[in-house]
């Protein structure tokens, strides 16, 4: 029964809430729940889940609200030759390869991203450590670039890496959101190089740690178990669940 | 408590005074608390200093800086355990304000009666605490109107505030209730908030648990333990036993 709702649901509106729905036990957040906490943190991703069950969008703020103060933490200036190079010549030669459960594969230059349908985005961002700042980030969403790539129906989690070695996993319900972007700009000017450039990721209705900078490969998948230690992001083997909505 | 405390086993004075689902609760909540007030330090001390209004980071003017160490490596746990007994917390406090609505427990026990609200019986309370004597005989069988206050307002203004402040910190709930934003003035007040409501909870902490001391250690703990309190006989001079006028 679960596997029909599921297949008329995917096949009919296609809607984020049941593809976020859908997603739910498969997620990282609840399929795997061998200690207390990953007990609390499924609770917590279950019940931010039906809160959002009507896909809100995060507070979006006037250019005069933008912080002057934005801190960069980790990873500032990736230690990694290839990087190093690209950044050299202006990210040119730069490619962002979309592979997975996708109809028409494909990289994706700075300039493809560009010329694709565009939002600008002043939000709040949120670090686990405490502090907060306003930023404004302008890319193309990720729900336009996998259209362009083809979605296959079986596709549930969209796997994105980063060029410092750190990777993450997101289900539909938040990739496909209107304002999770991959983001080439901040406040009106070029991504900066401390910030994630060329290309971050923004996931608003997270925590900042899920807001990967220097993005460096997207792949769309049925499940998460196989990557890493099977936890769905790098940092939940630190010991951050892979919900990060608190 | 009960309000007619029926004589027990072994001696006429022993009375059953806390019924069973009280003391249950009554440590549940002891244990979550002293879980999230451990893990909530471990958390602050990522950035030990408090802003005003929605941002706030290092290098941003500060409204309060803690003299607490700067340490970056207790988020992880610490924001693993604060969850698990927050979730802990608030689904005990549900289960108690059920019960205790339904059950009578806060018309019966928590509202002052109306001769404890008489300035003179007020008055009397006030020079018997500042004198650390406590109530005896039947007065000794409720709680003094000190303490109800003290109870009502951890209750319904304390632990509710901890609840929402709380919540306006994360960005999974306030994108579905940005209304949170507006009740504390942005996400930095929130955490502010946070830590200033939790100081006053630590703080009727200690002095709940010194009233245990003043009130006789081994009989209050027993009495929450096991439910049995041994009614400290009336002494010559009649502190607290007007008889109610009701």
């Amino acid at each position: 029964m679960r596997d029909l709702s599921r297949r008329r649901l995917l096949t009919g509106s296609g809607s984020l809430i049941g593809a976020g729905l859908l997603g739910g036990c498969e997620a990282p957040a609840l399929s795997r729940l061998a200690s207390p906490y990953d007990w609390s943190n499924g609770l917590t991703f279950a019940v931010q889940r039906w809160l959002q069950r009507h896909q809100p969008l995060v507070r979006e703020f006037g250019p005069e609200s933008i912080s002057a103060v934005f801190p960069t933490i980790n990873t500032t200036d990736p230690d990694d030759p290839d990087y190093r190079r690209s950044k050299a010549i202006g990210f040119s030669d730069w490619r962002l390869p979309v592979s997975g459960l996708v109809d028409r594969p494909g990289a994706f230059s700075l300039s493809d991203l560009k010329a694709m349908p565009t939002r600008t985005q002043i939000t709040l961002h949120s670090c686990e450590q405490g502090w907060s700042a306003i930023g404004g980030w302008t890319g193309v969403p990720l729900a336009h670039l996998l259209a362009q790539v083809g979605l296959k129906p079986a596709a549930r989690f969209i796997v994105v890496r980063s060029v410092d070695g750190w990777w993450d996993s997101y289900d539909l319900f938040d990739a496909l959101h209107p304002q999770t972007i991959l983001a080439y700009g901040m406040n009106g000017g070029d991504l900066p190089v401390a910030h994630g450039a060329p290309v971050r990721l923004r996931v608003e209705r997270q925590l900042g740690y899920k807001s990967l900078k220097y993005v460096s490969g997207i792949e769309a998948v049925e499940r998460v178990d196989g990557f890493g230690k099977g936890r769905g992001s790098m940092v939940a083997e630190l010991g951050f669940p892979w919900y990060a909505g608190i | 408590m009960s309000r007619a405390p029926r004589a027990e086993e072994p001696g006429p004075s022993l009375v059953h005074r806390h019924a069973a689902w009280v003391r249950l609760t009554h440590w549940l909540n002891a244990v979550a608390f002293l879980a999230l007030a451990v893990s909530g330090v471990a958390i602050l001390l990522a950035l030990p200093r408090l802003f005003w209004g929605e941002t706030g980071a290092n290098g941003a003017p500060a409204a309060l800086d803690l003299p607490l160490p700067v340490n970056l490596e207790q988020t992880g746990w610490g924001r693993n355990l604060h969850f698990l007994a927050a979730w802990v917390l608030v689904l005990n406090g549900i289960v108690y304000l059920i019960v205790a609505f339904v059950g009578g427990h806060f018309a019966r026990d928590l509202v002052p009666d109306r001769d404890q609200l008489a300035p003179r019986h007020l008055a009397r309370e006030i020079a018997d605490h500042a004198r650390l004597k406590p109530a005896r005989g039947r007065e000794a069988l409720r709680y003094n109107a000190l303490q109800k206050f003290a109870y009502l307002v951890v209750l319904f203004v304390l632990f509710p505030l901890m609840v929402l402040t709380g919540l306006t910190m994360s960005p999974g709930v306030t994108a579905a209730y940005p209304e949170l934003f507006a009740l504390f003035g942005g996400r930095q007040s929130a955490r502010t908030l946070h830590f200033l409501v939790a100081s006053l909870l630590v703080l009727f902490l200690v002095v709940h648990v010194a009233q245990v001391f003043v009130g006789g250690a081994g009989n209050l703990m027993r009495a929450m333990i096991t439910g049995r309190f041994r009614v400290p006989p009336e002494t010559t001079r009649k502190t607290l036993t007007e008889t109610p006028d009701a």
